[in-house]
């Protein structure tokens, strides 16, 4: 019973239900991303999660026992807000202690090392950061704290794409060196598509996609050629867009191709980016929700 | 440096695969010589470190890579041998098979073909039109 297992999992804020039987596990030492859209939910799960606000329905476990009111399985998952949960004039040194405290620790050297690399001061009041900096110093507690499961919310929000870079770069070092689980989401799906070895799509307040990418990777598929050969190609399949350019289209298969069918020289494949499916699916569950 | 092209629909582990082998093959990575660690290539990349271990690892059982503890993987004695070896074998199916075919649909005898094939072997006549 290994891992962070959301089970059934309901919750309505100010009356609206924002997750509806949410079941999900997050396994150990695995890098994964939380995709939804705006608004979707992703927050208040990562919060659900921190134990910050408590389900209607269902539970969440670590390892079989549930985090609620549970300080040694709390200590164990660090939740990296989106939203300022520090205050404006306590000092960033500080906070790191305080972390450490709370957690099993915090690698000091290291947390300082990556302060001097992206030019932040420690001695600085936490009100006196730009978004960038507020994003990179949660991103440094995230980076260092001792626990078995990080949940990133928006890590490289506000950060210009040097910084981004460095905290990719940051984040796969520390995660080769001490593999544990990190669970990101973020807008930025194709900086992460490689990164990320399992996706969690959320829409419309349920799981609508949970796989390994690599497996996600062998079904997405964009075929395009002229409309009769590409329709008749992909007939019976997953189909979930279309692009038109001229007379040439281009479908957007998420399903497993059919090895006796023969693809047509006029007909091409080419890989359906991670950021697209993610367009589509999303697109297709909400509209169905709405119409 | 490597050159991955995140939109094929190969996938990324054996693009990492091929991109060591082809360096193995042209002599970039030297036998003896170490290539460069999973975390650096991940890193440089933004791959997940089990997808380049993962194609690694093809090396590793193809004979071409060896781990060695504490190191990292270096370029096995007799690699760039075993990958011409293997391209060698690979030349017929990838290339001979498709050529004949190609012949045969543009109506071309097996004289004809010999003719272009010598053709295209002599240096000098290559160029001519």
């Amino acid at each position: 019973m290994n891992g962070l297992k959301i089970s059934h999992l309901s919750v309505k804020v100010k009356k609206k239900e924002v997750l509806q039987d949410i079941s999900v596990t997050f396994q150990p030492q695995t890098i994964y991303g939380l995709l939804g859209r705006n608004g979707i939910g992703k927050t208040t799960l990562l919060s659900l999660i921190a134990n910050r606000i408590f389900a209607q329905d269902g539970e969440i476990t670590l390892d079989g026992h549930s985090v609620v009111d549970n300080d040694l399985a709390l200590q164990r998952i660090y939740v990296m807000g989106e939203r300022n949960l520090y205050p404006k004039n306590l000092k960033l040194a500080t906070i790191l202690a305080d972390t450490a405290a709370f957690y099993g620790g915090l690698d000091q050297a290291y947390a300082e090392r990556l302060a001097q690399k992206f030019g932040l001061d420690l001695d600085q009041k936490y009100g006196q950061l730009s978004t960038g900096y507020r994003s990179i110093f949660k991103d440094i507690i995230a980076l260092t704290v001792t626990a078995d499961y990080i949940l990133l919310d928006e890590p490289v929000l506000g950060l210009d794409a040097n910084h981004r870079d460095m905290f990719y770069q940051e984040l796969i070092d520390t995660y080769a060196k001490k593999p544990r689980t990190f669970i990101m989401s973020t807008h930025l799906i194709e900086e992460v598509a490689n990164i990320i070895t399992h996706a969690v799509i959320l829409s419309a307040g349920k799981v609508i996609l949970d796989e390994e990418v690599d497996e996600m990777m062998t079904k997405s598929y964009l075929v395009t050629g002229p409309e009769k050969e590409v329709t008749a190609y992909v007939e019976g399949l997953n189909v979930i867009g279309k692009e038109q350019l001229g007379r040439m289209t281009g479908y957007y298969v998420y399903d497993d191709l059919p090895e006796m069918r023969i693809l047509p020289d006029t007909v091409y494949l080419e890989k359906m980016p991670l950021e697209k499916l993610f367009i589509y699916l999303t697109q297709q569950t909400t509209e169905r929700k709405e119409g | 440096m490597m050159n991955f092209n995140f939109n094929s629909i190969e996938p990324i582990y054996l693009q990492v695969s091929e991109q060591i082998e082809d360096a193995i093959f042209t002599g970039t990575f030297a036998e003896g010589e170490r290539v460069p660690s999973t975390t650096e290539i991940s890193k440089q990349y933004h791959i997940n470190p089990a997808t380049v271990l993962k194609g690694m690892n093809l090396l590793v059982a193809a004979d071409l890579l060896e781990k060695r503890r504490g190191l990292g993987m270096f370029v096995k004695s007799g690699a760039q041998e075993r990958v011409t070896q293997r391209r060698q074998d690979m030349f017929y199916k990838n290339y001979i098979v498709s050529l004949v075919q190609e012949a045969q649909k543009l109506g071309l005898t097996e004289e004809q073909l010999w003719q272009l094939i010598q053709r295209g072997w002599n240096k000098d006549e290559r160029t001519k039109d």
